[in-house]
């Protein structure tokens, strides 16, 4: 009946589109009423009082950008961004490199793959705390790895990475690439998987090497599984907080902070929530900024393409 | 969580019909190392000897980690019966918000105003002229433990003060001792300073910097002299790689250790080790120098509840916290002071005695707890925790520590 005369077929074909798969979008009403409330409403909630002075109750006495003077002017939050800074690009050229090469070599149709894949796989079934933990154990001089090379006979080796101030970043990073790159490894193998043995049959005809082929030939193709990586350990690198409470205490001093940790302790240990508040969303602005460039490129330049 | 509290009300309610009044109150606490937890059975053993139930709920970690779930619980209308607490401001916005019970009928009756020895520390609990928490226990930091056999084993008298402790240090060192233990946390670290500031600065510039807040005194020469000693203090506590309070104490226990600059509650951890004051530890209050002590401590808070049988309950236990006998038992075990003066504490120890002395005296400071806000506190400890384990020097840390001062609050 719409199709007797154009204007009414127009205004009944807008609610039309509004009422298609009626069920599926009613269905879905609770996750995006979930999605608005919860990370909109709670993320603009946060953001409004962090222009508070709210001590352990949120109150609104505005301060203007007090909050953020005093972030900026602390020493412990500009060392736990440098610090997040140093693990952060550690972590993601690590476990990236670590992770595709160790799927590169199960891929190679070794003996007993499943076996290694699931060794490697299997510290990721551990949450960050036990992680923590097990390697504080392991990395302290006077029962883990130092003593014991110690006793075996080599009386100077030196290896008390978490004592110090310059290097415990690294001992954090250990235990994060030990718990974080048998996944990023089960993922990069699925993505090898899905390469079609044709194209290694054509480089080989070709004589293009292994390795080569690797890195001219399927890298390239696998850049889908790499994106899902990158966002996989970005979003592991910001919200670092447990594996750093667990193995080290933010210390010796505040030598291994993290921004994560900055907010939880100014928000209920110092029962400061407008300076907690003010911190999480600069932790916010930096994702942002990274995300937005990348989305633009990633799914503006496709619209184009 | 809900069913859990259902089940434990049906189960309180079924209790009820068979005995008159039998309540089950959840206390929270972070009383866990091996003393502490011998000094809270003391409390629960009380009351349940009135044939009520203490449903025990230590929260592991210090203050630190214990403060925030507490308060959260609080605050997320899932409150416990009643919770440990240091008395001073940390309670403060949550009185403000009527969450936590008005114990001031409980207080008049008991005329806590009378008993309570330092008043301060009812002062400290009371907000517009109500009270809301009961003090159970007079803590102070500035004390310094030193282990005999870690001077024994030097060949060198045990120190009567900071200064000697000082001197003694490198022959402590050549002896394969560590001078001085520090557990690397930055409340830990904060307490050594505020010792050391007693001991170097004296009380008039302690109390312009931590009660008047002024950051001139900071800025002073005397509070230079206590950073140059702080300086001189890190390089003794290096290679101490312990993070808990109790291991530290344990170094000095063992004589692995020299000394530990740790409040009194160091104390039930050298209890527990059957150690006997004067044989095989000492206690130097105001570390030898200045025999004052802070009046810090813990008190119990009771959030507000609907049930009248658990309000009820709720005051009775907090009558009983404060009893003679119990806080002759608690502050026994627990190596502190009672916050009462009218009770028989002759079976204390030496240390305890001291410490008991000091208070008759009269020679007594607020707790920073007291003086200072959480804010503040924790901007403080961070600047130790900085200052101590790493290079910074003794200007810098100055300078940063009167900055903090003046925005003190």
């Amino acid at each position: 009946m719409t199709v007797i005369s154009d204007p009414p077929s127009k205004s009944a074909k807008r609610p039309n589109r509004l009422f298609r798969n009626i069920m599926a979008k009613i269905a879905s009403i609770p996750m995006v009423v979930t999605a608005l409330v919860v990370f909109v409403g709670c993320t603009a909630w946060t953001i409004t009082y962090s222009f508070t002075g709210s001590r352990m109750l949120p109150k609104t006495k505005w301060v203007g950008l007090d909050q953020y003077d005093r972030l900026w002017d602390t020493d412990r939050w500009i060392i736990s961004i440098k610090n997040l800074a140093i693990y952060g690009a550690c972590s993601m050229i690590l476990t990236l490199f670590l992770g595709f090469c160790l799927a590169a070599c199960l891929d190679r149709k070794i003996r007993f793959e499943s076996a290694f894949r699931t060794i490697f796989l299997y510290p990721f079934a551990l949450s960050f705390v036990v992680t923590g933990l097990v390697w504080q154990w392991i990395l302290n001089p006077d029962f883990g790895l130092q003593s014991v090379v110690r006793n075996w006979g080599w009386e100077s080796f030196t290896f008390n990475p978490l004592n110090d101030p310059d290097t415990v970043m690294y001992g954090l990073l250990i235990a994060g690439l030990w718990q974080g790159t048998g996944l990023i490894m089960c993922i990069m193998l699925a993505g090898l998987r899905g390469i079609d043995d044709d194209i290694w049959k054509a480089a080989k005809v070709d004589g293009i090497g292994t390795i080569k082929t690797y890195v001219v030939v399927v890298i390239p193709m696998m850049r889908p599984v790499f994106i899902t990586s990158l966002v996989l350990i970005a979003a592991g690198i910001i919200k670092l907080y447990d594996l750093v409470v667990a193995q080290t205490g933010g210390g010796p001093g505040l030598s291994s902070e993290v921004p994560a940790k900055y907010v939880i302790e100014y928000m209920f240990r110092a029962q400061n929530l407008g300076q907690g508040f003010a911190a999480s969303t600069m932790m916010l602005c930096s994702v942002v900024v990274i995300l937005i460039p990348w989305a633009y490129l990633e799914f503006g330049g496709r619209k184009r393409g | 969580m809900s069913n859990v509290l259902k089940s434990l009300l049906v189960g309180t309610a079924l209790t009820c019909a068979s005995t008159a009044q039998a309540v089950e109150l959840e206390v929270t606490h972070w009383w866990t190392s091996g003393g502490e937890a011998a000094a809270v059975s003391k409390f629960a053993d009380a009351w349940n000897a009135t044939g009520n139930t203490w449903l025990d709920g230590a929260i592991a970690g210090s203050g630190g980690t214990a403060r925030p779930i507490i308060i959260s619980r609080i605050l997320g209308g899932d409150p416990m019966a009643a919770t440990q607490l240091n008395h001073g401001r940390q309670a403060e916005e949550l009185i403000e918000a009527g969450l936590l019970l008005d114990l001031t009928d409980v207080a008049d009756a008991g005329g806590w105003r009378d008993i309570v020895n330092p008043t301060a520390l009812l002062d400290s609990c009371t907000l517009d002229g109500k009270i809301y928490c009961v003090p159970v226990n007079i803590h102070s930091a500035q004390w310094i433990w030193l282990s005999h056999a870690a001077y024994e084993n030097a060949g060198l008298d045990v120190p009567t003060d900071w200064h000697e402790f000082v001197a003694s240090a490198d022959e402590l060192q050549a002896a394969g001792t560590l001078p001085l233990a520090m557990g690397q946390q930055g409340w830990q670290q904060s307490i050594a300073f505020g010792a050391i500031t007693i001991a170097v600065a004296g009380l008039d510039a302690w109390k312009g910097v931590n009660v008047s807040k002024d950051a001139s005194v900071a800025r002073g020469p005397e509070y230079t002299a206590v950073f140059e000693a702080v300086v001189a203090a890190r390089e003794l506590a290096r290679g101490s790689n312990v993070q808990d309070w109790n291991l530290a104490t344990n170094m000095v226990i063992t004589g692995q250790a020299g000394a530990q600059i740790m409040g009194d509650w160091a104390q039930g951890e050298f209890a527990v080790a059957e150690q006997v004051e004067g044989v095989d530890y000492s206690c130097l209050p105001g570390l030898g120098l200045n025999a004052v002590l802070d009046t810090g401590g813990d008190a119990f808070y009771f959030p507000v509840n609907d049930d009248p049988e658990i309000t009820a309950a709720q005051k009775e236990l907090a009558a009983l916290l404060i009893s003679p006998e119990v806080q002759v038992s608690f502050n026994l075990a627990k190596g502190s002071l009672p916050v009462r003066g009218d009770i028989d504490m002759s079976s204390a120890n030496g240390c305890m005695q001291k410490g008991l002395g000091i208070l008759a005296d009269g020679g007594v400071l607020p707790s920073s707890d007291i003086t200072f806000s959480a804010d503040t506190q924790t901007q403080i400890e961070d600047l130790m925790a900085q200052f101590w384990s790493g290079d910074m020097s003794a200007a810098n840390a100055q300078a940063s520590y009167a900055d903090l001062i003046e925005s003190a609050d």
